[in-house]
């Protein structure tokens, strides 16, 4: 039976994984690969780097952290953070990515989806879409931001999210704009309304801050991954406590 | 010496790398004549089948691998380095593979994500073995590997059949083989401690 894959995420800046909230007061924490075989000893089922200082002058160091990374750990890597065009995306499958994340880029540029998936495959992309609750009690819906949930886009998250799976990404990242960083949980109404509506896996992320939340991203919010960071992080969990958690709960996971 | 097969499609870090640390040493093979010495070939998965089968054709390594393979030369296909090897290919219309092994490579039906089964087929899967395992297969015990396709292999002979996953309620081959070839639907460079311990295993197979 497919496992429910849980992903730890690394934020990465000038290839150092770095730690923060909310952007502000970000500290190093230390070596990409030191952490990915941590992460690997603990059984994690796939590793996502994000790039939060992705600019065209760093890329290089970014490539060579992924190199770094992929020699070492021998579980799939997901990259995201600053992807415009297909070049970035070939330079970071050549570096030893396996799938690469594309978020403000495809909203500017929605053929780019197209044009990635045809190239390098569907398995290959993922969108991260960043939603954020809006309207009033009687018509409520999600809509996409870009710029860290700053910018509003008009766009209809789960349209959105529908629309990039037909484009051909093979997994959508959805992170809750209203839930990240508050430790209360995914937003689960918004991660079952996407992960139902579409061909294209879901990864839940935005929210983490207990076990039992990992939990409820998986079953009751129907997501194929659930994405966390700070409670992997700052030892809060493992990898494995997380695993035989979600098992003692009739989910199933890779032990 | 191990020939791996570079068809110019992207990545070979990972395999590259997870071979090494199995204890194989690697050489990079883009012609026909780079693979007269080599002791074993592994044709890595990556990109789209009619681009891999055309490079390969392109490059003459078509008809190399199946020379080398007939001559008993232990050969290991990795997911579309497996879907090559069947009779043709219904990705993006139809294409003729190189044949070893007869059979079709379908896409998983579009009925799945109404059943909450998500195409591709991703993440860590059982793979299933029988009773008498493939010395090769054997290695893997009953640990899960990671599954990345929207594709799968579907052999005219069942006997060439040498493991299964189940996806919902469909179960497909995720290893075929005969002889000295075997391949794996799923990725060993990327499945942790059971993808090593199957390449070890491939490097000490003698077929």
């Amino acid at each position: 039976m497919l496992s429910k894959r849980i992903i730890p995420c690394l934020d990465v800046a000038h290839g150092r994984v770095v730690k923060g909230v909310q952007f502000v007061d970000i500290v190093d924490a230390g070596d990409p690969v030191e952490a990915a075989i941590r992460y690997d000893e603990q059984g994690a089922d796939e590793l996502c780097f994000l790039d939060i200082r992705a600019s065209h002058e760093n890329r290089d160091t970014l490539y060579h952290m992924v190199t770094d990374v992929a020699e070492n750990v021998f579980m799939p890597l997901t990259v995201g953070g600053g992807v415009k065009i297909l070049e970035d995306i070939e330079n970071l499958l050549h570096a030893g990515a396996d799938k690469i994340s594309i978020n403000t880029a495809a909203i500017h540029n929605p053929e780019l989806v197209k044009e990635a998936a045809e190239r390098f495959g569907s398995s290959t992309i993922v969108v991260a879409v960043d939603a954020k609750r809006v309207g009033d009690a009687a018509g409520e819906h999600w809509e996409c931001f870009t710029h860290g949930g700053r910018k509003p886009t008009g766009i209809n998250a789960v349209e959105w999210a529908q629309k990039m799976s037909d484009y051909g990404a093979g997994e959508i990242l959805l992170t809750s704009m209203d839930c990240d960083g508050t430790k209360q949980g995914y937003d689960i109404p918004l991660t079952r309304a996407v992960a139902e509506h579409i061909s294209a896996n879901v990864v839940a992320s935005g929210g983490v801050g207990t076990l039992k939340h990992l939990a409820e991203g998986l079953s009751d919010g129907k997501a194929d991954a659930v994405l966390a960071a700070s409670i992997f992080h700052f030892g809060e969990y493992s990898i494995h406590e997380a695993k035989e958690y979600l098992a003692s709960h009739d989910i199933p996971v890779r032990l | 010496m191990i020939a791996l097969i570079d068809y110019g499609m992207g990545n070979l870090h990972s395999v590259t790398k997870a071979i090494e640390r199995a204890g194989g040493r690697i050489r990079l093979v883009k012609t026909p004549e780079q693979l007269k010495d080599c002791d074993r070939i592994v044709l890595p998965g990556v990109g789209a089948f009619r681009d891999c089968i055309g490079a390969l054709h392109q490059s003459g390594l078509d008809e190399a691998i199946k020379e080398r393979c007939a001559a008993g030369t232990p050969f290991l296909g990795i997911c579309l380095g497996m879907q090559v090897l069947l009779s043709r290919s219904f990705e993006f219309g139809e294409y003729k593979g190189l044949d070893m092994i007869p059979g079709d490579v379908i896409c998983f039906p579009r009925t799945l994500p109404a059943k909450g089964l998500k195409i591709p087929h991703m993440g860590w899967n059982d793979v299933l073995l029988p009773e008498q395992a493939h010395p090769v297969l054997e290695a893997l015990g009953n640990q899960q590997c990671y599954f990345v396709h929207s594709y799968y292999c579907v052999p005219d002979d069942e006997t060439h059949t040498l493991a299964q996953c189940g996806y919902g309620d469909i179960r497909f081959a995720c290893a075929i083989g005969r002889d000295n070839i075997i391949s794996v639907q799923f990725h060993p460079e990327k499945s942790q401690a059971a993808g090593l311990a199957l390449l070890e295993s491939f490097l000490q197979w003698n077929p």
